[in-house]
């Protein structure tokens, strides 16, 4: 019985995992520009790799395993927003444009 | 309906839809118009195999795969930074046929005044460069 409630409860991890990264593949494929590309990968990808981890964590049923499994987790989650950010602040300084329809740009002085 | 029977059809679906994304994001890396549009794709594969590496996990029942992908993890994060690092060292380059500036944002007038900050105290540059444009 508990054995059917843990295979329940990781597949589900599995399943809404593999649908974050369906998601954050199509947003990276239909949205306009470099930076609303960014805000679909680096969030929704990074959610989706962290459920699969906790899914490995959850059907091992280890304590070694659940903390290795979370330390990996806070470590993408720590990580993919700063290189995100990195690589935003890149683009935007060399000048890669915005799409037409973007209605506010914080980074840049010539219009505020 | 078993334990083992739900696992396995869940990988499978979930193997399924990983691959669609992957080639998703493969065809993003092909197509994407500028560096930094491959360089965000290139993030993003590598969060797709860590997932297919988690799933490996589960089906061989091999945990220490989570350490590779932790380690891989730390490897797509040092690339993405070293690429960042990278688009501010080039510049645009012979690159942006169809990247042409936008009403939005004025792409000319960044990259000197990049170069000006660096030279000079934080606090000064868009004073002085506001004052030179009148």
């Amino acid at each position: 019985m508990i054995a059917v409630l843990i295979a329940l409860l990781t597949a589900l991890l599995i399943l809404v995992g593999a649908g974050f990264a369906l998601v954050a593949a199509i947003g990276i494929n239909r949205l306009p520009d470099v930076y609303t590309r960014m805000h679909a990968a680096s969030k929704a990808g990074t959610v989706g790799s962290g459920l699969m981890l906790l899914a490995v964590a959850l059907h091992a049923g280890d304590l070694s395993t659940l903390a290795r499994a979370l330390a990996g987790f806070f470590f993408f989650v720590l990580t993919a927003p700063i290189s995100a950010h990195l690589l935003a602040m890149a683009a935007h300084k060399m000048g890669y444009p915005l799409h037409e329809q973007s209605v506010r740009d914080d980074l840049n002085d010539h219009q505020n | 309906m078993t334990a083992q029977t739900i696992l396995s059809s869940a990988l499978w679906l979930a193997l399924v839809v990983l691959g669609l994304s992957f080639l998703l994001t493969v065809w993003r890396v092909i197509k994407g118009p500028t560096l930094p549009d491959r360089v965000v794709a290139l993030d993003m594969l590598v969060g797709i195999v860590i997932g297919f590496i988690a799933l490996i996990a589960i089906r061989t029942g091999f945990t220490l795969y989570i350490d590779i992908a932790i380690s891989l993890g730390l490897v797509g994060f040092l690339a993405t930074v070293a690429f960042a690092r990278f688009i501010l060292a080039r510049g645009r380059g012979e690159e942006a046929p169809e990247a042409k500036a936008s009403p939005v944002a004025p792409a000319a007038p960044l990259a000197p005044k990049h170069k000006r900050a660096t030279s000079r105290k934080p606090g000064a540059g868009p004073a002085v460069s506001r004052k030179a444009k009148k």
